[in-house]
């Protein structure tokens, strides 16, 4: 590699920008007032009789002299940058050169052309080859392989749908929407418990498809599903449908374009579809948690490809982030042990007592009708029902609080054995009111196309609370 | 882009080149499948397989390609891995 020189004038030029060409005949003035190195970055014809002139084929010379634009002209002094300017600026570059009639017969001024460094996809690849970033994951190399994609499959990779090849420049791209360290440890994946690190998510999200700016939303979905609360592990392990979902709050959701309207719980929105796979990719590819093997699901729910979405949030009502103390205008995860999606169909309640009603007896679902303080569940209000509860003055306390009285049940209609079915709570709570969910096993978040006098239940995993999972809220950084 | 070279997402635990699955310590009560690809004289070698494997009282099941210019139809590898722990591939002239 060429150094350049202690002290002189360095240009950084592009045969195919015209501004570059302009100035090309005066390389030869500047060559003979001093010491000149022209780099150019894209052609060995440009300024070739010049001896100072070296074609930067691999950029790297560009790179290092951190080149936005061409022309770009540099004065060194002792080794160290003491001026610059870009584009063509007569009177910059005579005083830059100290040639006080440079370029005379050209106009005042000429704007440049981009540098070739920051050409989509060339940027990262510089950086790899020549930035201080060290990326430490093992690179498999499948160039004996006619399709990466299958490749990635064949290695066991996939959720069983096509996954996109984490190449290196795919995941220092991604790697660009966070700003914590490659090497950081977010913690220990179950159920391998093996040191996940911020690069390892890269990679699933780059598989997972996720945007760069996915990252902080994913970063903290995970933190929140490894805080001990949540007790990932067994969620993984269990031959219940549980698995972590993602629900979402505050300005990040609409800033990254995530859908909390139409088809909320659907398919079609690639932050929703992408933020809850990599999610479940970490869990299959860093942890170890993989059907058949650790996880015992006996039936296992679609939300393991994905299940992620935002709260439509609603001034008059509290969003689920802020009931569970994120202050107002932060955003924040909250990660629930979702099986799958139950609806909710009432199109003739106009009353709030009416729908609350309704609402409670199709929550009585949730495990089982004869079981309680099982599972936990999250009830999704579309919006169509909630303006029945928020004309009429309910905030979502007064509606959990509702549903939770109504949801009350006697012991004896509830043991093992009544109404001729072995399923059922132990002989003991005979003759006592039993809620059907713990305290705090209620979440209620609002979400749902505008049309439509429907809810829906997400049942938890049926060991709640210190034996199995509770919900667990995170701010997003 | 070059998609040559990829970045393990995993734990690494496991070897970053695929094993082949281990050989069988022994073909006691295993299912022997024999595979002709069908090239000329391919069958005079698996059918002194087929009688050395059915003197040690082994099962031996004959299955053949349709040609030897392309790869097994997916039926046939389907059936093929359905029906036999071991397959030997009688390949060449």
């Amino acid at each position: 590699m060429t150094t350049p020189p202690p002290d002189g004038l360095i240009v950084v030029a592009k045969a195919d920008c015209p501004t570059c060409r302009l100035i090309e005949p005066l390389l030869t003035e500047l060559a003979d007032a001093g010491p000149l190195q022209v780099f150019v970055q894209d052609d060995s014809d440009y300024a070739s009789t010049l001896p100072g002139t070296h074609y930067d084929d691999t950029l790297e010379h560009s790179w290092r002299l951190d080149t936005e634009f061409v022309p770009t002209l540099i004065r060194m002094e002792q080794g160290r940058e003491v001026s610059r300017t870009y584009g063509w600026d007569k009177a910059e570059w005579r005083t830059i050169s100290g040639l006080s009639g440079l370029g005379e017969a050209l106009p005042v001024m000429r704007p440049g052309c981009g540098s070739k460094t920051l050409e989509p996809g060339i940027a990262e690849r510089l950086e790899l080859a020549f930035g201080d970033v060290r990326l430490s994951a093992r690179e498999i190399d499948v160039s004996a392989e006619d399709d990466a994609i299958e490749a990635c499959y064949a290695r066991g990779w996939s959720d069983g749908l096509p996954v996109v090849p984490p190449t290196p420049v795919r995941v220092l791209r991604m790697l660009k929407g966070t700003s914590r360290d490659p090497q950081e440890v977010i913690g220990l994946m179950p159920p391998d418990l093996v040191s996940c690190t911020v690069e390892k998510v890269a990679i699933n999200a780059v598989m997972a498809g996720c945007k760069p700016e996915y990252m902080p939303v994913l970063l903290a979905a995970l933190e929140a599903t490894l805080e001990d609360d949540f007790g990932l592990h067994g969620l993984i392990c269990t031959t219940m449908f549980g698995s972590p979902m993602i629900m979402v709050n505050g300005p990040i959701a609409k800033a990254i374009g995530m859908n909390s309207g139409n088809n909320a719980l659907g398919q079609g929105n690639r932050a929703n579809a992408t933020i809850g796979r990599a999610l479940q990719l970490i869990i299959r590819n860093v942890g170890g948690g993989r059907p058949g093997e650790i996880d015992r699901a006996t039936l296992g729910n679609p939300g393991k490809y994905s299940f992620c979405f935002a709260e439509a949030e609603d001034s008059e009502w509290l969003p689920l982030a802020q009931e569970r103390g994120i202050a107002a205008g932060r955003s924040a995860v909250t990660v629930f042990p979702g099986e799958g999606v139950q609806g909710i169909i009432d199109q003739k309640s106009r009353d709030p007592d009416s729908l609350a009603r309704s609402i409670a007896e199709s929550l009585r679902a949730v495990d089982n009708v004869k079981l309680a303080m099982a599972g936990d569940a999250v009830l999704v209000v579309s919006p169509e029902h909630a303006r029945i509860f928020i004309e009429a003055g309910w905030s979502k306390q007064q509606l959990r609080e509702t549903l939770e009285q109504l949801l009350m049940a006697p012991g004896e209609k509830l043991i093992a054995g009544a109404g001729g079915m072995a399923e059922g709570i132990p002989e003991k709570f005979k003759g006592k009111q039993i809620p059907k969910f713990r305290p705090g096993g209620l979440l209620i978040v609002r979400a749902g196309g505008t049309a439509g006098l429907f809810s829906a239940i997400i049942a938890g995993w049926a060991a709640s609370g210190p034996v199995g999972s509770s919900p667990v809220t995170r701010e997003i950084t | 882009m070059n998609e040559h070279i990829l970045l393990d997402p995993t734990a690494e635990n496991a070897p970053a080149q695929r094993a082949r699955l281990p050989r069988p310590d022994s073909l006691d009560n295993k299912v022997v499948g024999l595979l002709d690809i069908s090239k000329p004289r391919g069958n005079v070698f698996l059918d002194r397989i087929e009688e050395q494997l059915t003197a040690l009282g082994l099962t031996v099941k004959r299955y053949s390609k349709p040609t030897f210019t392309r790869p097994a139809p997916t039926e046939l590898k389907q059936q093929m891995a359905a029906e036999v722990d071991v397959l030997v591939e009688g390949l060449a002239d």
